[in-house]
């Protein structure tokens, strides 16, 4: 393993994740809202704000499926490292990382009926990220609010899966925004 | 406490919950199953509340705890002191000031905005257990969104009693889909469920924690011809003049006289520390609260 | 006029103060060292340790002499220790057949390789006051056998060499543990013999009792009921072998019950199944019932409806922290949810004395 491995990680991982954890939870409360995270330094191409998810949310309880953009060995490292998750298939993770290219949303679990909540949470990480574009409506919410997201069919069609679906945390740099299942995108 | 990690909890214990808040939130209404732990204090008096605002503290929050509206209930003062010492957070008794409030069995007067975080504690998340004991039961009413039997009870209480005999703990529908309690709060503050702030739900012996986020539709079950009505006692608070607060009732000689006063004690002493006076009340004084 | 009192913060404070010189007694009398409680207490920490899942003899003793003697409260200062514990691994799984025993009995066979050995146990003692002890504690001289290395085999497989016993499915690697994620129902067998060595004595006692006067009544014989020491082990990868990282006194009972069968299956004895932390074995042999009560799916039997077949039933109500919290919890103020059910009666009683009023007029 390389040293670049053992880099990168929170300096102090209670406060640290107590403050990411704030800023992520606040963006799954209100969709479309960005939120700024550090404490982080990823290897490339991971950007910040996909490093402080995986490190505030994730540990060898969860399994994480790599899409192809970030299946490098360095990143492979650097996430088992510092969080200990199982690297497996898309159909078995609990969470995802990649490119909006990478991630094929039917191959993930969407939940089930009794429990919805057995769903994949993907971080999707986006070339741009702001308050532009396709319109967002739904809990969180107080009228609308507008994110750039890079779809919109497939949100619609996450939407009817309802309570059942995915849901979606986009990183860009050092901020990120959320979309879950519930928000109807337009 | 230095032996403890911050806000008492370990940092895998934590990411577990804050893994549950976040399905909570992204599916409202719904009670996600999480891996309660044992709690210092009783399974009963809070642990679901205090583990979700052991994930949802930073060090920079002032955290604010009330039980029946009241910052000074002997538990309120407990939960309070298990956060000053394991987290370090700074305290308050004003509404205002606080960035997480717990509560139990209140929302506070005073609207909530929306950089605020109220956590509930909850002691039976499950709207129908009464209804039907079995868990496995319940859980496949919710996912088949079959809640008749819910509203075959609130008709049997309307055809024995002409209303609907449920005072607390009454029953929401959030957002079209999960039928949900809102812990035992009375239902006059059913309407305020649809709040600026983030609510989170922890029912810790149930394992449940479940979501409500910002401005999300919660709509109190009723019938079109017996609409759903957040009651209060018919006074105003002897001491601070509020008729808009709920109040609870004391009883203060032999002879049973009554007096009423604010559940939300914060609130009442703002309203006193205004100049208001109630019937049996005296001008606030600094030192007598 | 009326001004509103605080001073719950004061009212706390001052409860401690009270509990802890209640705690302590008359001072006059010698105080009771933790290792006094360990040693002579030994059978409250045995089941301190069982129900609190924490094996520590002096750590249970502690919270014995904490709480006062109270054993729930002491099993709760134990779980909410061990919450804290941070866990540096599993060891591999503790094998009760090289168990040095120090008692161990069978009900099935007079006599057997390694026989019947009493040991310490209240079984054949007249329960009848001992003032002697009362005055001071010496001791008789205990006699000793020279110790034995024979093996002990497990009377069920001398069953299961004739195929006479159901065997068992092996599980998965590593089951569930119920500390660590919610339980969710139907529950795998392990996680239900985990709630149950954990669950409240006396809860687990009266299931098993039910089932023996007919509530789900399952001819449960006791094979085998065992206590002794047995070693744990630990995979260490860095060395690519397990090392031995301690010992634990365990108390194991293994029931043959009534037996299956089918045109296509000839007939086999079924099992219970209880481990339980130290000299527990009133826990342990009710727990290898109430296990076999809740095997009846699986067996192919018939729910008959009785409490200790209810799996639901049984695994949410055998905690005794969890019950006794939510159970105490009714003592914490209530006002405001009461508040309401008054306006509400009251409304009520208003509206149906006016509608009596208005038909007798």
């Amino acid at each position: 393993m390389q040293s670049l491995a053992l880099e990168g990680g929170f300096q102090n991982a209670p406060t640290d994740a107590a403050h990411a954890f704030r800023s992520i939870m606040t963006a799954m409360a209100r969709p479309g809202e960005i939120s700024r995270v550090d404490g982080a330094t990823p290897p490339a191409p991971l950007s910040v704000a996909t490093g402080v998810t995986l490190l505030t949310l994730c540990d060898p309880d969860t399994p994480v499926f790599l899409g192809k953009s970030v299946n490098a060995q360095e990143i492979i490292d650097w996430i088992t490292f510092h969080t200990g998750a199982p690297l497996v298939e898309a159909k078995d993770a609990m969470f995802a990382v990649g490119s909006w290219q990478d991630l094929t949303l039917d191959d993930f679990p969407i939940g089930t009926a009794e429990y919805p909540d057995r769903s994949a949470t993907l971080i999707v990480e986006v070339p741009t990220l702001d308050n532009t574009g396709a319109i967002l409506a739904g809990p969180g919410i107080k009228d609308t609010s507008r994110l750039t997201v890079p779809d919109i069919d497939a949100f619609q069609t996450n939407r009817q899966n309802f309570p059942l679906g995915l849901d979606f945390i986009f990183t860009c740099g050092n901020r990120l925004a959320c979309l879950p299942r519930s928000t109807r995108v337009s | 406490m230095t032996d403890y990690n911050f806000a008492y909890l370990d940092e895998q214990t934590k990411r577990m919950i804050r893994r549950a808040i976040l399905k909570g939130l992204a599916i409202p209404g719904y009670q996600v199953p999480f891996a309660s732990r044992e709690m210092p204090m009783p399974y009963g008096w809070g642990t679901g509340g205090v583990q979700v605002s052991a994930a949802v503290l930073t060090p920079d929050d002032t955290f604010k705890v009330i039980d029946q509206g009241a910052d000074d209930t002997t538990n309120a003062v407990s939960i309070r002191r298990f956060f000053q010492k394991t987290a370090g957070v700074k305290v308050t008794e004003a509404t205002e000031e606080a960035s997480v409030i717990q509560t139990r069995h209140r929302i506070p007067e005073q609207d909530l905005r929306d950089d605020q975080i109220l956590v509930y504690q909850v002691p039976i998340p499950e709207p129908l257990r009464f209804l039907e004991p079995s868990e496995v039961e319940t859980r496949k009413m919710h996912a088949l969104e079959e809640y008749g039997l819910m509203h075959v009870k609130l008709y049997e209480d309307i055809s024995q009693h002409g209303a609907i005999a449920t005072a607390y703990a009454y029953p929401v529908k959030v957002e079209g889909r999960y039928v949900m309690d809102p812990s035992p709060i009375p239902k006059f503050d059913n309407p305020k469920l649809e709040m600026a702030g983030i609510q989170l739900f922890g029912a810790g012996r149930e394992q449940r924690i479940y979501a409500i986020p910002p401005y999300t539709q919660v709509v109190s079950l009723d019938f079109d011809d017996y609409p759903f009505e957040a009651s209060k006692a018919d006074h105003a608070c002897d001491l601070c003049g509020a008729e808009d607060s709920y109040l609870d009732e004391l009883i203060v000689d032999d002879e049973g006289g009554r007096m009423f006063m604010c559940s939300d004690t914060d609130y009442c002493a703002g309203r006193r520390k205004q100049g208001h006076v109630g019937a049996q009340g005296v001008p606030y004084a600094e030192d007598a609260a | 006029m009326y001004v509103a009192v605080k001073g719950g913060e004061r009212a706390i404070d001052n409860a401690h103060a009270w509990l802890a010189e209640e705690r302590r007694g008359d001072s006059s009398v010698e105080e009771l060292s933790v290792a006094q409680i360990r040693e002579q207490l030994k059978l409250a920490v045995n089941r301190v340790m069982a129900e609190g899942s924490l094996y520590d003899p002096d750590l249970a003793a502690l919270a014995i002499k904490q709480s006062r003697g109270d054993l729930i409260e002491a099993i709760f200062l134990i779980r909410a220790y061990r919450t804290t514990l941070p866990r540096f691994g599993g060891s591999n799984p503790i094998d009760t057949e090289d168990m040095v025993c120090d008692r161990r009995v069978s009900a099935t066979f007079k006599d057997a390789p390694g026989g019947q050995v009493l040991g310490p146990t209240f079984d054949y003692t007249h329960r009848l006051l001992d003032f002697k002890l009362a005055a001071d504690g010496e001791l008789g001289k205990c006699p000793k056998a020279e110790s034995s290395d024979a093996a002990t085999p497990h009377i069920m497989s001398f069953l299961d060499r004739e195929d006479l016993i159901q065997s068992e499915p092996t599980g998965p690697e590593t089951p569930d543990d119920l500390t660590r994620t919610p339980l969710e129902l139907p529950a795998s067998r392990a996680l239900r013999l985990q709630s149950l060595t954990r669950g409240d004595e006396g809860f687990i006692l009266g299931m098993a009792y039910s089932t023996q006067r007919g509530y789900a009544r399952n001819h449960a014989f006791v094979a085998e009921l065992r206590i002794g020491t047995v070693a744990v082990e630990m995979d260490i990868p860095e060395l690519g072998f397990a090392i031995d990282i301690g010992e634990l006194t365990v108390t194991e009972c293994e029931t043959v019950n009534q037996f299956q069968g089918s045109k296509t299956q000839p007939p086999q004895f079924t099992r219970g199944y209880g481990l339980v932390f130290g000299m527990t074995e009133r826990k342990a042999i009710s727990m290898a019932l109430v296990d076999r009560a809740l095997r009846w799916k699986e067996l192919g039997e018939d729910n008959v409806g009785a409490p200790a077949q209810d799996e639901e039933f049984v695994l949410y109500h055998s905690d005794n922290i969890q019950a006794t919290g939510f159970l105490e919890h009714i003592k914490l103020p209530h006002y405001v949810d009461f508040q309401s059910e008054l306006e509400l009666i009251r409304k009520l009683r208003r509206e149906a004395q006016s509608t009596l009023q208005e038909a007798a007029e």
